[in-house]
């Protein structure tokens, strides 16, 4: 008896595993019946953002004569969320996705392209509609974006006299300066995941470097820098382990004089007394155009089977990117609108975007070149950062190694 | 089960009219009636989960199913990716040391602190229960308080080793480090449960088997290899047993403090399981890796329950 109750429990044991890779569906409302009625998922459970999210969809719902039950999960939870949805065929009429989901849940087959729809997609940062855009189809609209930039302490800076630097040896010199006590030049995030390769992007990029060919002299040169930052002391050894928010943390306590990071901080830094300002992300050489990549989330319109609903679900999209809505967005949020010919306005009211707003045009999204097989290269590059800043490659051969994994 | 049998018939013969078959056959509906509930259970929530990851291991399994239904069939594939990928021995190792580093650690630690509660002391009621605490802390609030505490430069463990004269060490920074740290944590984490299973087994071990061997001599350390380590054993196999199984799976930890990293230096199985499926959505090389991690533990509960009839049998 005793040796039986023990074998259960060791079945279990071993059963919570599949269980948790079950991912058992069900739960979730399903496509509400009532026809004026739109169900929304997004992830924008955070304030501020849920609330300045909520009242602009409430515009939207009132300006095409609909109700709407919105639902926000955690950001992580998203896609298992919408797998989930797919297959007990209750996906919502608004889904809202990551830009580099957006290709791989559309090569489901689960979302309608906007196409059926006559949705006009003209306007728009080529960036946002590449990531929206899957085999000639775009699928969604981003009403704001956000991208990268060297936020700076000017305060530190004044003191020691410093400009913001342009070139990537003026990085490392500015960093090695600002660097003294537990005080860091700059700090990154290269931890090992999607974060860490999007933070290196800019670098990479901008440089030249490519996605679709890592085993580059110039993606070599771009790992160097970071290995350089490292390596002499200006940046902290822990970088590997620290997220936007871990890098955000340590600016905001005087631990880093610099920090590559998104605009979606400036709520936080505002609050904060840190006298901050903001810059394009160094380039290699004096001539290079900064290109950095594109954040944002996408509004798509789910295949739901109900024509009808989705045709109105297709306004509600085009309604959330509306030149009104995108600059509420924009300056709420502290992002920048899609729509190109809004940035100048935008920049008048909002000057400290000046410089997300200049890097925007230039962007380019993660997925635009090679689509769903993004997130495969995109673990190379994280595992080459790694491997480089640990010291278990070079940068040379980084990528090589990485790629192997 | 012998006199169950013999009962009836005996009866039987004394009693022509009575059928026993009819009874038998009360009898059998009755307990299928109690073991239902259990059995439908275990089939439900267990049984099927178990089958339907080792199908999945044989399916091309992404995010295009959940759409589609559809899941084509791709036999051995799925484990030839697992197991030609680059990580997939580092991650072997990893989880073979990870689990030996871990079990090692709890179970010595966890005795000793069960022998040492063994003996009331003003306190000990209170202390026992402290001891507790890292198992009622959820673990995510664990790793990152870990996390913060092994941080290379303001970690309290960091300033603390600096004020005795030792230098930093770069806990989750270092891919030479990080696995020790990791195990580190994991250790503080399994020691409530090897104390409380260890010390409920002190409980039944009866005191005069010690005043017995205390008249013959028998005290302190050979007290404890001849009368407390025998007969704690049926409760150390299970322990030992349970924690392998626990340790085998363990993914919170490990992605709260290095998420695998640095350089992968401690990826394990389980989250190499984790990985593919919720962040490469590949969920049939997912199930796969899981498979081979509940191969493993099978392993360890058979030997488990060879030993312990070999204890019977003794």
């Amino acid at each position: 008896m005793r040796t039986r109750k023990t074998l259960i429990t060791l079945v279990a044991g071993a059963a919570v595993l599949p269980l948790a890779l079950a991912g058992c569906g069900g739960g979730g409302s399903a496509s509400s019946g009532d026809p004026d009625t739109l169900t929304i998922l997004d992830y924008y459970n955070n304030e501020p953002d849920k609330t300045l999210v909520q009242d602009l969809l409430d515009q939207c719902a009132a300006d095409i004569d609909v109700t709407i039950e919105r639902e926000s999960v955690p950001g992580k939870d998203l896609i298992q969320k919408v797998l989930q949805r797919s297959s007990s065929k209750t996906l919502p009429d608004v889904l809202m996705l990551d830009n580099p989901d957006v290709q791989e849940i559309a090569a489901t087959g689960g979302l309608a392209p906007l196409s059926d729809f006559d949705v006009d997609t003209s306007g728009f940062a080529q960036g946002i509609l590449d990531a929206a855009t899957y085999d000639g189809e775009v699928y969604g609209l981003a009403p704001v974006v956000n991208t990268l930039g060297l936020f700076y302490n000017v305060d530190l800076f004044e003191q020691a006299g410093l400009q913001p630097p342009t070139t990537w040896d003026e990085l490392k010199e500015t960093a090695a300066v600002l660097t003294s006590g537990d005080q860091y030049g700059i700090a990154f995030s290269a931890i090992a995941t999607y974060e860490g390769s999007w933070q290196f992007l800019p670098f990479m990029w901008t440089n030249g470097g490519d996605e679709t060919d890592l085993q580059t002299p110039e993606n070599a040169e771009a790992l160097q820098l970071w290995v350089d930052l490292v390596g002499s002391g200006s940046a902290s050894e822990s970088v590997i382990n620290w997220s936007q928010g871990d890098v955000k943390d340590q600016f905001v306590a005087g631990k880093a004089a610099m920090m590559v990071n998104g605009p979606w901080n400036i709520p936080a830094l505002n609050e904060t007394d840190v006298n901050w300002a903001s810059v394009q992300v160094p380039v290699n050489k004096v001539g290079q155009t900064p290109v950095a990549p594109l954040g944002g989330e996408v509004w798509t319109v789910p295949q739901t089977g109900d024509k009808a609903k989705q045709a109105k679900a297709a306004e509600f999209v085009e309604c959330m990117s509306g030149d009104d809505i995108e600059l509420q967005a924009a300056e709420s949020r502290f992002t920048v609108p899609t729509r190109t010919d809004l940035i100048p306005e935008y920049v008048e009211k909002v000057p400290s975007m000046e410089a997300f707003a200049e890097q925007v045009v230039n962007a380019r999204s993660r997925t635009g070149e090679l689509g769903e097989d993004w997130p495969e290269q995109a673990t190379v590059i994280y595992n080459a950062i790694q491997l480089a800043l640990t010291g278990k490659a070079t940068p040379d051969e980084a990528f090589e190694q990485a790629a192997k994994g | 089960m012998t006199t169950t049998a013999t009962a009836p018939a005996v009866s039987a013969q004394r009693t022509p009219t009575a059928r026993p078959t009819s009874r038998f056959r009360r009898e059998g509906v009755v307990k299928a009636m109690f073991l239902a509930p259990a059995a439908l259970y275990i089939l439900l929530f267990f049984g099927y989960p178990v089958v339907k990851n080792l199908v999945m291991s044989f399916q091309e399994y992404t995010t295009k199913t959940f759409f589609t239904g559809e899941a084509p069939w791709v036999g051995w594939e799925n484990y030839a990716t697992v197991v030609n990928s680059g990580l997939f021995w580092p991650a072997m190792l990893n989880t073979a040391l990870f689990t030996v580093g871990s079990i090692a650690g709890q179970f010595v630690i966890g005795l000793a602190l069960a022998v040492f509660f063994r003996r009331r002391f003003p306190l000990s009621g209170f202390l026992r229960a402290m001891l507790l605490l890292p198992w009622l802390l959820p673990l995510i609030v664990s790793s990152a308080t870990w996390r913060s505490i092994l941080d290379q430069d303001s970690g309290i463990l960091n300033e603390f080793l600096a004020s005795v004269g030792l230098g930093a060490v770069p806990w989750l920074n270092s891919p030479d480090v990080a696995l020790i740290a990791v195990i580190l944590v994991n250790i503080w984490i399994g020691i409530p449960f090897n104390v409380t299973i260890l010390y409920g087994g002190l409980q039944d071990i009866p005191e005069e088997l010690y005043e017995a061997a205390a008249l013959d001599g028998a005290t302190g350390w050979k007290s404890f290899w001849h009368i407390t380590l025998p007969n704690l054993r049926p409760v150390i196999n299970v322990v030992l047993v349970l924690g392998v199984v626990y340790t085998l799976k363990v993914i919170d930890i490990i992605l709260g403090l290095t998420n695998g990293g640095p350089a992968n230096a401690t990826q394990t199985i389980a989250i190499r399981s984790y990985q593919s499926s919720f962040v490469d959505f590949e969920f049939g090389v997912g199930a796969a890796f899981s498979n081979i991690l509940i191969l493993i533990s099978l392993v360890f509960a058979i030997f488990y329950l060879r030993g312990n009839r070999k204890q019977v049998d003794e």
